[in-house]
């Protein structure tokens, strides 16, 4: 009797003192969330403030020019859109096909492993080794210029290991017991990834595509190493053309000493910023889409 | 009896390790044959070798045959494709796995895989196929809704009405109702004695009262091996071997 009462006593102070514990990493949780949250905002807050009386339909429209009252994004945002649409024609198919060979067909040898571990090194490289990797490459090798394709290239390897990374883990959650249920049927290989694997991996390989094209968008250092112009006052009318991208707009606006250009750059920060936020908030709601229609 | 398989003399083994050892049994064509042993014992290994699922994952090796009549054709040798077994054999696993697709999807498949392309013929196919699985009442009017909405009985009948729309040669059945409360057990019990009339049955379970209620041949299995083979009425009420009797009045296992 008395030792069932001191065995709770003792109890009921042990949980008291997990309780503080608890709440003493509650709170430093919470400065320290607090702390990261205030200063992304205030740094926006400043931006959009700056960069919101410039936002205009003529800002939008007008190419750049020494009078920053006059000057626009007009070719950099057209830019950024060839750029990453050849990046997205390039490390899309490869990303995914890469992917789905490494998780389904590749032999679980020494081999596939080296590629595998080569690929998550890839994903942590800093983008302007690609970008001297691409110099040497594309440009002096392959003679493809300071053109659109080089670029759009350049940031295609950039982004493909997190499309390789995505679409194995969106195939890799995909249950065994699914896949034998193809197989049992006398589905082939191909079959079974065709009719299953791939439809019930997409909004997991989507997200990862939208992700890797919201980072390739906001990408400068590679491009500046393949030579982006800065200063660009027509539209490409070939892969071929030279080209700026938003970004690189934006940095060529910061580094004018007039005040009125760091307006454009905090303008057309706001533009980028928009598009990435967009992207990723596409992303969170297609996997949420696809977690909705899919479940097993 | 006609015999429609013969398991002979199997060894199987995954890279280094020895699950089945010389395990040789008939299968009866339109009879229902029981595989039980304790847990562990290869019963489920013992099923998957005759639609060739372990080939799925390599670093395995059969030796011994699985003969399939009338051909006497040996599906475990090397010379035959697995795919071409699978088309013949079907399979019911343990945990009911539809596809996330609409209930119609899940049973036209296996002819989708096939090459079927007869809207006429798959719905023909689709309709006997449910009602074989004693399904089509329940689901005639929603054809086309999503197969996970079904309850977990629902959706092994459906999973069974997906392995019979390709007219299988041999239904497999690993535990078939293990994740199943007891209504849907028994609804499975009767539908799969009902099932044997059109297809030769073989089902792993671990339940004796589901073995000597439904089926027609039971064999008793022990470490890798087959300990006994024989009528379920002979195996449960007189059996010769001490290890099954044990097994059967519950002293191990
Ligand atoms: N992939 C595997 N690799 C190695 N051993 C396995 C594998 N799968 C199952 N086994 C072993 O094979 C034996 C038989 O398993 P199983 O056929 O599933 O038994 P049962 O269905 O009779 O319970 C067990 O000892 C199990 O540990
Ligand atoms: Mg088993």
């Amino acid at each position: 009797m008395s030792s069932t009462s001191s065995r709770q006593i003792n109890l009921k102070t042990q949980i008291e003192k997990l309780k503080r514990q608890d709440m003493f990493f509650w709170f430093v949780g919470l400065i320290t969330l607090a702390f990261a949250l205030l200063t992304l905002l205030s740094l926006i807050a400043d931006m959009a403030m700056t960069g919101w009386p410039r936002i205009s339909q003529s800002f939008f429209f007008s190419f750049p020019s020494r009078f920053p009252d006059k000057a626009g994004i007009y070719s950099a945002w057209v830019g950024s859109f060839c750029v990453v649409l050849v990046t997205s024609l390039m490390a899309i198919p490869l990303g995914i096909a890469s992917g789905v060979y490494l998780e389904e067909y590749a032999k679980k040898n020494i081999w596939t492993k080296l590629i595998e571990l080569n690929i998550l090194n890839l994903a942590g490289i800093p983008s302007i080794t690609y970008g001297l990797m691409a110099l040497g490459f594309f440009v002096y090798r392959m003679h493809l210029g300071q053109s659109i394709l080089t670029a759009g290239m350049t940031l295609g390897l950039l982004v493909l290991p997190i499309i390789i990374v995505t679409t194995r883990e969106a195939i890799r959650t995909i249950p065994s017991h699914i896949r034998e249920a193809s197989y049992s049927l006398g589905a082939t290989k191909w079959q079974t990834i065709h009719n299953h694997i791939l439809p019930y991996s997409s909004g997991g390989i989507m997200t990862g595509v939208v992700i890797a094209l919201s980072r390739a968008i906001g990408e400068t250092a590679p491009l500046i190493t393949v030579g982006a112009l800065t200063f660009i006052a027509f539209l490409p009318s070939s892969p071929m053309d030279p080209y700026t991208v938003l970004p690189i707009q934006m940095f060529n606006w910061v580094s004018r000493p007039q005040e009125e250009f760091h307006i454009n750059a905090a303008a057309a920060g706001l533009v980028l910023l928009t598009m990435t936020l967009f992207l990723n908030g596409t992303a969170i709601y297609i996997r949420y889409l696809f977690r909705k229609k899919y479940k097993w | 009896m006609v015999k429609k398989a013969e398991v002979v003399n199997l060894n199987f083994s995954y890279t280094d390790k020895r699950i089945l050892n010389g395990v040789s049994l008939p299968i009866y064509e339109n009879r229902i044959t029981a595989l039980i042993g304790p847990s562990g014992c290869g019963k489920t290994t013992l099923l998957r070798c005759f639609n060739r699922m372990h080939d799925l994952y390599g670093a395995i090796q059969y030796d011994g045959k699985i003969n399939l009549f009338p051909d006497e054709l040996n599906i475990l040798s090397d010379e035959i494709d697995p795919i071409e077994v699978r088309m013949k054999i079907g399979m019911v696993f343990q945990k009911p796995n539809p596809f996330p697709k609409s209930i119609y999807e899940n049973i036209a498949y296996g002819l989708r895989v096939r090459g079927v392309k007869k809207k006429s013929f798959i719905d023909e196919k689709i309709e006997d196929s449910l009602k074989k699985a004693s399904l089509w009442n329940e689901v005639s009017d929603r054809l086309n809704s999503s197969a996970t909405s079904l309850s977990g009985g629902q959706q092994q009948r459906l999973c069974i009405a997906r392995a019979l729309a390709t007219e299988p040669d041999i239904l497999l059945l690993d535990e078939p109702t293990s994740a199943l409360d007891p209504i849907s057990t028994a609804h499975i019990e009767e539908l799969v004695t009902e099932l044997k009339k059109s297809v030769t049955i073989v089902m792993v379970t671990h339940n004796l009262h589901q073995a000597a209620r439904t089926a027609d041949y039971t064999s008793f299995m022990y470490l890798g091996e087959m300990i006994e083979f024989g009528e379920s009425s002979q195996i449960f009420t007189n059996p010769k071997e001490q290890k099954t009797e044990n097994y059967i009045t519950g002293r191990f296992g």
